[in-house]
C-alpha cells in the first residue's frame, strides 16, 4: 500500500446556516502535490483550518501520516510535520522578518543555534525576502507579508505544506520564480496542498486537482482533464471574473 | 548567490554601549552607602522594588497577554509568608524571602488552573477576585493580627543584622539584587528559544499555535514564575516596612494600579519600557506628591495622553525613531565581518 500523507474522512463543518465542509473526503499520497480550486467562499480556507487544527470539524476524521489527529491541537499537528501559509497574512508584527522565520525554525522544526539561523537565511534567499531580514514584519507591504507566510511555512521544514493563495498579485517574473520554488520543494519530497485562484501557476506544479463548491468536493483527478469538465469550467469562469 | 557572506548577530553597538553603562550604573548603585543618605537609599530601594514589579507585570501582560489586575495577591502573599515563616518557623528573614517565592509558585498552580478558564476582561476580573479572596483570608488569621495586621517582632529584626544602619543597607542591597535578578531572568528568558515563542504569542496567537507553540503551557509557566518572583518582591517590601496588614498587603492601588501606570507610560511589551516608566513615575511622584490629589490627577493625565498619543509608550517612540534595542534580544543579519565592513543589511 502506498503510504498516505493525509486523509480526510467525511468532514462536516457549518457556521450557523452556512455549510463550509460537506462530507469532504480525499487522500493525499506521500510526496504528492494536490491543487485545490473553487469559488470564493467555497470553504477552501476552512478546510485548511480543519486539517491544521485551527478549527474543529463538527464530524468526520483527519488522518495525518496514518495517525488520527482529529482531536489533536494545532501546535501538536504542526510539530508532527504540518505547516501552512495563511491567506490573510498573520505576521508577528513586532518581530523582524528574520525573527519570524526563526520562530518557525526553532518552534516548529525544533532546530537550534547556527543550524536554525543558516536554514532561515537560505529560505529567505529562496523567497526573496533576504533584503528585508532586519525589517519589522509589521512594516511590510501586503505582498511581502504573503511572502513571509511562505517563508515561515518553509522554515518549519514540513512534511506536509499547505499553501493558501500565495500567487495572487505577483508580476509574471515573480510568479515564474514562485513556481520554481514550489517545484523544488515538491521535488525534495514534501507533500503539498495548494489552494490557488491563479490556475496556470497551480497547473504548472500539481499532480492532481480537487474542486470544491459549497464545502463539497465536486470533481477530482488529473489536472488537465478536471479543468475540462463542464461543471468546473462554469466555476473557473466565475473565478476568472472575480480574480 | 548563497548566504555564506551573511552572519547573524544578537547584539548591536547600542546594546554593547548600554551594557557597559548598565554595569557602571550598577557598580555606582552597589556603592550607594558611600554616597547616598538614608532617605535617598530608602527611596532607591523602593524604586528597585517597583522596577521589579513592573518588569514582571510587563512579562505577563505585555508578552503573555495575561492582563492581571490582581498581582497584589502575590505581593501580599509574599509579605505574609515572610512574617509567617520568620515568626512561626524561626526562619532567617532572607531565607524567608526565598521561601515566600517557592510557596507562591505552589499556590499559583491551582490559581492559574482556575483563572486560565477566563478570557480577556473576565481574566482580569478573575485575578482581582482572587486577590480579594487572599486579602479576606489573611484577615482571618488572628495569629498574624487579623484585620488590623501585625509588626515584625523586634527580636527577629535584631537577629538580621547588628544594627539599624546595617539593616537598612542590607534591605537596600536585597532590593537592588532582586531587581537585577528579575531583569536578568526576564532578559535571559526572552532571549531563549522559549522566549522567542513568547514574543510570537504576544504578536499573534493564531500564527504562534500554527507554528507549534503550546500557548497554554507557555502562559502557565510565565504565570507561575511571575507569581513566585512577585511574592519575593512582596516579602522584601514588607521587610522594609516591618509591619503588615491585609489592606496594605493586598492594595490594588499600590501594587497593581501604579505598576500598570509605569508599564503603560514606559512602553508595554519591551524590556526597556518598565525601566523608563519607573524612572518617570518616581520623578513625577517626588516632584508632585506634596500636591495631594493634584498628583493623582497629573498621573492620570500623563497616562491618558501617552495612551492616546503613543500607545507603545515612551520607549516605543524612541524605538521607532532610532530603531534602538538596549537589551540584545533580537537577531540582526549582517554582512560577515571583515575588519572594515560592519555594515548592516538595509532595505532599498
Ligand atoms: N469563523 C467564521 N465564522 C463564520 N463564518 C465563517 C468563518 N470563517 C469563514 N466563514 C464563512 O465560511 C465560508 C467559507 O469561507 P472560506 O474562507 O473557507 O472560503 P474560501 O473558499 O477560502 O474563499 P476564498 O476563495 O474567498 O478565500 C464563507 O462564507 C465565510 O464567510
Ligand atoms: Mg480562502
Amino acid at each position: 500500500m502506498v503510504s498516505e500523507a493525509l486523509r480526510l474522512e467525511n468532514l462536516n463543518k457549518a457556521f450557523g446556516a452556512v455549510t463550509v465542509a460537506d462530507q469532504l473526503s480525499y487522500g493525499l499520497k506521500t510526496g504528492e502535490a494536490l491543487g485545490i480550486i473553487g469559488p470564493n467562499g467555497a470553504g477552501k480556507t476552512t478546510m485548511f483550518d480543519l486539517i491544521t487544527g485551527t478549527q474543529r470539524a463538527d464530524s468526520g476524521r483527519v488522518l495525518f501520516d496514518g495517525r488520527d489527529v482529529t482531536r489533536t491541537g494545532a501546535a501538536e499537528r504542526c510539530r508532527a510535520g504540518m505547516a501552512r501559509s495563511f491567506q490573510v497574512p498573520q505576521p508577528f508584527a513586532g518581530l523582524t522578518v528574520f525573527e519570524n522565520a526563526m520562530v518557525a525554525a526553532t518552534q516548529a522544526a525544533n532546530m537550534r543555534g547556527t543550524a536554525a539561523e543558516r536554514h532561515c537565511l537560505q529560505i529567505l534567499e529562496q523567497t526573496q525576502l533576504l533584503n528585508k531580514a532586519n525589517v519589522q514584519a509589521g512594516g511590510l507591504t501586503l505582498l511581502e507579508r504573503k511572502r513571509l507566510e511562505l517563508t515561515r511555512a518553509l522554515c518549519a521544514r514540513p512534511k506536509l505544506l499547505l499553501l493558501d493563495e500565495i500567487a495572487g498579485g505577483l508580476t509574471e517574473a515573480e510568479c515564474v520564480s514562485l513556481i520554481d520554488t514550489i517545484k523544488n520543494i515538491h521535488q525534495s519530497g514534501v507533500s503539498i496542498i495548494w489552494i490557488e485562484h491563479v490556475v496556470h501557476a497551480l497547473l504548472a506544479v500539481v499532480d492532481r486537482l480537487v474542486v470544491i463548491n459549497f464545502g463539497a468536493k465536486i470533481a477530482e483527478g488529473n489536472p488537465t482533464d478536471t479543468m475540462q469538465l463542464p461543471e468546473v469550467q462554469e466555476i473557473y469562469l466565475g473565478i476568472a471574473v472575480d480574480a | 548567490m548563497s548566504t555564506d557572506h551573511l552572519q547573524v548577530k544578537r547584539g548591536s553597538r547600542a546594546s554593547f554601549v548600554a551594557t557597559i553603562i548598565g554595569l557602571i550604573v550598577l557598580a555606582v548603585l552597589i556603592a550607594a552607602p558611600l554616597w547616598a543618605g538614608r532617605a535617598d537609599m530608602r527611596l532607591m530601594g523602593e524604586l528597585f522594588l517597583y522596577l521589579s514589579l513592573a518588569c514582571l507585570w510587563n512579562l505577563m501582560a505585555g508578552y503573555a497577554g495575561l492582563v492581571s489586575v490582581g498581582q497584589q495577591a502575590y505581593v501580599g502573599f509574599g509579605g505574609y509568608m515572610l512574617f509567617a515563616l520568620t515568626i512561626f518557623a524561626g526562619v532567617h528573614p532572607v531565607v524567608a524571602v526565598l521561601g515566600a517565592g517557592v510557596l507562591a509558585a505552589l499556590i499559583a498552580v491551582p490559581v492559574a488552573a482556575l483563572v486560565f478558564r477566563l478570557r480577556g476582561a473576565y481574566f482580569a476580573i478573575g485575578t482581582w477576585v482572587v486577590a480579594e479572596v487572599f486579602r479576606l483570608s489573611f484577615a482571618q488569621v488572628s495569629s498574624l493580627g487579623g484585620g488590623s495586621g501585625t509588626s515584625l517582632p523586634v527580636s527577629i529584626v535584631k537577629s538580621m543584622t547588628s544594627g539599624r544602619q546595617a539593616r537598612e543597607w542590607l534591605s537596600y542591597w536585597l532590593a537592588l539584587g532582586l531587581a537585577v535578578a528579575v531583569i536578568a531572568a526576564v532578559f535571559l528568558f526572552l532571549r531563549s528559544r522559549r522566549g522567542l515563542a513568547l514574543s510570537a504569542i504576544r504578536d499573534n496567537e493564531l500564527a504562534a499555535a500554527s507554528l507549534g507553540i503550546n500557548i497554554w503551557r507557555t502562559k502557565f509557566v510565565v504565570y507561575v514564575v511571575t507569581a513566585a518572583l512577585t511574592a519575593m518582591v512582596g516579602a522584601l517590601i514588607f521587610l522594609q516596612k516591618l509591619r503588615i496588614s491585609p489592606d496594605a498587603a493586598f492594595s490594588v492601588n499600590d501594587w497593581t494600579a501604579f505598576v500598570i501606570f509605569i508599564v503603560v507610560i514606559g512602553g508595554i511589551g519591551s524590556l526597556e519600557g518598565p525601566i523608563i516608566g519607573t524612572l518617570v513615575f518616581f520623578a513625577l511622584r517626588e516632584t508632585l506628591s506634596d500636591m495631594g490629589t493634584i498628583y493623582l490627577i497629573a498621573l492620570g493625565l500623563v497616562a491618558i495622553i501617552i495612551m492616546l498619543k503613543a500607545p507603545q509608550g515612551l520607549w516605543g517612540i524612541v524605538r521607532k525613531r532610532w530603531d534602538l534595542q538596549l537589551f540584545p534580544l533580537g537577531y540582526r543579519v549582517q554582512q560577515s565581518a571583515t575588519p572594515d565592513n560592519h555594515q548592516q543589511l538595509h532595505d532599498k
